[in-house]
């Protein structure tokens, strides 16, 4: 069973798990992710593998309660089991061939972001990491960035911590100081990984963004999580979820990511309703 | 009695039916069916048995239904099928085994199809269960999928006595009788968890949430953990889309996206998490099975549908019975039409879909009669939903993941249909990863050939 052997708050709304799952733990790269269910009547739901320990066979989640399934998994505690947890899926990120990188990250995507910029640190890949919150109670993670990047760049949109501002005035600065990148990596809101993407594009800058569509099983078998790349349709659960920024149709993205807002918002009303205790 | 009629079976009237997603046909009582294997002439030679795929003793079966010899009818089906509750519903008999019963020559073939379900049904509610294999010989077998193929094979080399682990990667077995095949066709809890639970006492183990080729792959499986040969089963779940602008908009489904979350994740049922986009006016493109479920999932769940297809009726490749319980349910049916694009409105959800007309011209490869556009008959239906249901190919996880596994340009695995061995030693596969998306009894007899060459291979070896 996948145990749930670790739970920590990392800010108000985003909770660190650490789950046993030894076939998963041995095989997880950076870039893959898992899909759960916390229970029989819940829905699958995708979440990126933050960190593995192959030795005590855990896998690491970082989730933001956004809806009904995160707010049910954030009730569930240490000890308690989930209902499936499958994985490793996806096709890990292309970390080789590469000298000087920039990764980043916006809000809960930073979790995603993490083991990519570990993963480069490690293996001596100049790793720059600028990293975006709202606010100074929302930041994670800050410490296991600087540790494993040589540089680290927090910005916050109301100034409350770091630089004020947005990613990309950060990403923009950097790369008119004169900066080489090989190669940026995105992962965080739609909307931010589009506007990473724009900018990159206008200095030529080879640009990977991390998708994170809407799915089911994960497994290449529904077309859920289809997107358009380069014109072409793409299944991110197999294909991706990594793919060309200066491809995707971010617009597409942004409108099937609303698809069942409607639902999803009783869903989270009657969440609520069972899970009072937890923040909205 | 007319003898040359079948006896008629109980069917959900189709107003009421249109709403729910209980089962449509009722099935027979012991009278019905008792009468109906009286019209079974016990050929001597029986067509009927070359007509199935898995060659189950047919008279042999129905004289023991005529005898009110329930539990002997089952066990002579259960030494050829292990899932005769699911292929008594689904199984397309008027192409199998009835197409070639004499009986039909003169009149309607025998009933076979039902009378194997009335059996099964007969045997799980008796709860009479297949026996399981005295002897174990130790070996171990992997077969990969849940589907029917994998659980047809895992079952077959079980009886036989091997060790047979099945690797699924959903979290629940059972395939396309699970998350494609609906409710409604195809009970969940009563018929195919019980079938399965048939396999399973056979003394079949299930690991689910396992993807071979990303949890772990063929290579692992018989180097490090001791299988000493692998049935691919992995079944053709890839969907195909059409390619046409607009085909991402919000409101376009695959039909497998579709159908998994209504039968998989049970979206019907409001107690249940997963999301479903109902639709007021919904248009299903293709014309096979997958299509007519889907349609029909989409009426019960309160849309107006209408089937769009690019041939005319004689050539849609759905079963007959299915096309006319759609009918009779309230489906539309746009025939001679092709979609050739999705109109989207500003926040981009479908507002409808620009379709022409077709006729028919010229056979092509396939010997059907290639559908021609029509000169200036472009129209527009208006629509909320549109579902594609044009077809699925085997998904290249397991082929790309393992070394000297051969696909031939349709993707599908090479296998040898005797034995299902593929290009790879001592790794065999069947059903739809090898033959595209076919049919459930097609892919149970390539389960069952390949346990034999399993069983063949592993004793010479
Ligand atoms: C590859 C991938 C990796 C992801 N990694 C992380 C992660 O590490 N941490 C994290 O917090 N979130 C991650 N997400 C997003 C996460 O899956 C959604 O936040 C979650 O499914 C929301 O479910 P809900 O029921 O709580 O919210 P809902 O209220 O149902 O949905 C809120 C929003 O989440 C998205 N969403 C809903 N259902 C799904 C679904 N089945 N699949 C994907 N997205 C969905 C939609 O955009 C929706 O509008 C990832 C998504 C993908 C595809
Ligand atoms: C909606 C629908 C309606 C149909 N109606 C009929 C009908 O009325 N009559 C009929 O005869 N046929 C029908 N068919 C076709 C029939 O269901 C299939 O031909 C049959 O199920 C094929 O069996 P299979 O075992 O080869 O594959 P599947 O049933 O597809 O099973 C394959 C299994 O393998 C699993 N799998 C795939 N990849 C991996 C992996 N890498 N690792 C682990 N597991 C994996 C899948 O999750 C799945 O459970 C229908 C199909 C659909 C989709
Ligand atoms: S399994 Fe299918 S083909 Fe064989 S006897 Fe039964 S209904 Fe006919
Ligand atoms: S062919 Fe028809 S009549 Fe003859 S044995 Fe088979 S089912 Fe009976
Ligand atoms: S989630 Fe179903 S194909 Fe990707
Ligand atoms: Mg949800």
């Amino acid at each position: 069973m996948f145990r749930i052997i670790k739970k920590k708050e990392l800010n108000p709304t985003v909770t660190l798990m650490e789950v046993e799952a030894p076939l998963i733990a041995k095989k997880a790269q950076p870039g893959q992710f898992v899909i759960l269910r916390t229970d029989e009547g819940g829905e699958r739901i995708p979440l990126t593998i933050a960190d593995y320990n192959r030795e005590q066979g855990t896998v690491t989640i970082i989730y933001q309660i956004v809806g009904a399934t995160t707010r049910i998994l954030n009730s569930m505690s240490v000890g308690d089991c989930l209902q499936d947890f499958v994985g490793p899926l996806g096709r890990p990120t292309v970390t080789e061939g590469k000298k000087k990188v920039a990764v980043v990250g916006g809000g809960v995507g930073c979790a995603i972001a993490y083991p990519v910029v570990k993963k480069f640190h490690e293996q001596g890949t100049k790793v720059h990491a600028i990293i975006g919150f709202r606010s100074n109670e929302l930041v994670i993670l800050e410490e296991e960035f600087r540790s494993n990047s040589s540089k680290l760049v927090l910005m916050s949109d109301d100034g409350s911590c770091g630089e004020k501002g947005l990613v990309t005035d950060a990403l923009k600065k950097l790369i008119e100081s004169g900066e080489q990148y090989d190669e940026v990596i995105t992962i965080g809101p739609l909307i931010m990984m589009k506007y990473v993407s724009m900018l990159t594009k206008q200095y030529g800058i080879k640009t990977v963004a991390s998708m994170n569509p809407i799915m089911i099983d994960g497994t290449g078998m529904c077309g859920g999580c289809r997107l358009s790349v380069g014109g072409k349709t793409q299944f991110a659960c197999v294909d991706g979820p990594e793919f060309n920024g200066h491809e995707i149709d971010f617009d597409e993205a942004i409108a099937r990511s609303d698809m069942y807002k409607e639902f999803e918002q009783k869903k989270q009303d009657e969440a609520c309703k069972l899970y009072q205790k937890e923040v909205s | 009695m007319d003898v040359l009629k079948k006896v008629p079976i109980k069917e959900q009237d189709p107003q009421v039916r249109a709403h729910n997603f209980d089962e449509v046909c009722l099935g027979y009582e012991l009278e019905e069916a008792m009468e109906e294997a009286s019209r079974c002439i016990q050929c001597k030679n029986p067509k009927c048995v070359s007509g199935c795929p898995v060659s189950i003793d047919i008279p042999g079966f129905i004289k023991e239904v005529e005898n009110n010899n329930i539990e002997a009818a089952f066990k002579i089906i259960s030494d050829y099928s292990a899932l005769p509750a699911v292929c008594g519903r689904v199984c397309p008999q008027e192409t199998q085994c009835e197409q070639v019963c004499i009986r039909g020559i003169k009149g309607d073939p025998v009933s076979i199809g039902k009378l194997e379900r009335f059996v099964a049904d007969w045997a799980r509610n008796h709860n009479i269960k297949p026996e399981p294999p005295k002897e174990k010989n130790g070996k171990k077998v992997a077969v990969i999928g849940s589907g029917p193929a994998g659980l047809t094979c895992a079952g077959e080399l079980a009886k036989l006595g091997y060790d047979v682990t099945i690797f699924e990667a959903l979290h629940e077995p059972g395939g396309v009788l699970l998350y494609g095949i609906p409710e409604f066709r195809l009970p969940k809890e009563e018929v195919v968890k019980a079938e399965i639970n048939n396999v399973i006492s056979l003394g079949v183990k299930i690991e689910t949430n396992v993807i071979i080729g990303r949890s772990t792959t063929i290579d692992e499986l018989m180097e490090d953990e001791g299988f000493e040969a692998v049935f691919i089963g992995s079944g053709a779940g890839l969907p195909k889309f059409m390619g046409i602008p607009g085909e991402n908009a919000n409101g376009v489904f695959s039909a497998n996206e579709y159908l998994t979350r209504n039968n998989l994740m049970k979206a019907y049922d409001t107690s249940y998490d997963t999301p479903i986009i109902t639709g007021k006016r919904v248009a299903v493109v293709g014309g096979g099975n997958v299509a007519m479920d889907a349609a029909r999932t989409a009426l019960r769940l309160g849309a107006d549908v209408t089937v769009v297809y690019r041939r005319s009726e004689a050539e849609l490749p759905a079963r007959v019975e299915e096309v006319h319980h759609a009918k009779e349910e309230g489906i539309k049916f746009k025939l001679l039409t092709n979609p050739t694009e999705i109109l989207v409105n500003e926040d981009g959800w479908v507002s409808g879909m620009r379709c022409v007309e077709m006729e028919l011209g010229e056979p092509d490869e396939s010997g059907r009669r290639r559908p021609v556009v029509k000169k200036d008959s472009e129209f527009v239906m208006e629509l909320d939903t549109v579902i594609m249901s044009l077809g699925t190919s085997p998904n290249p996880l397991i082929s790309s993941t393992t070394e000297g596994l051969e696909i031939n340009k349709w993707k599908c695995i090479i296998a040898d249909e005797e034995t299902g061995l593929t290009t790879r030693e001592g790794v065999f596969a069947g059903g739809d990863a090898v033959t595209g998306a076919a049919t459930v009894i097609l892919a149970m007899g390539a389960g069952k050939a390949a346990a034999k060459g399993i069983h063949e291979y592993l004793t010479s070896k």
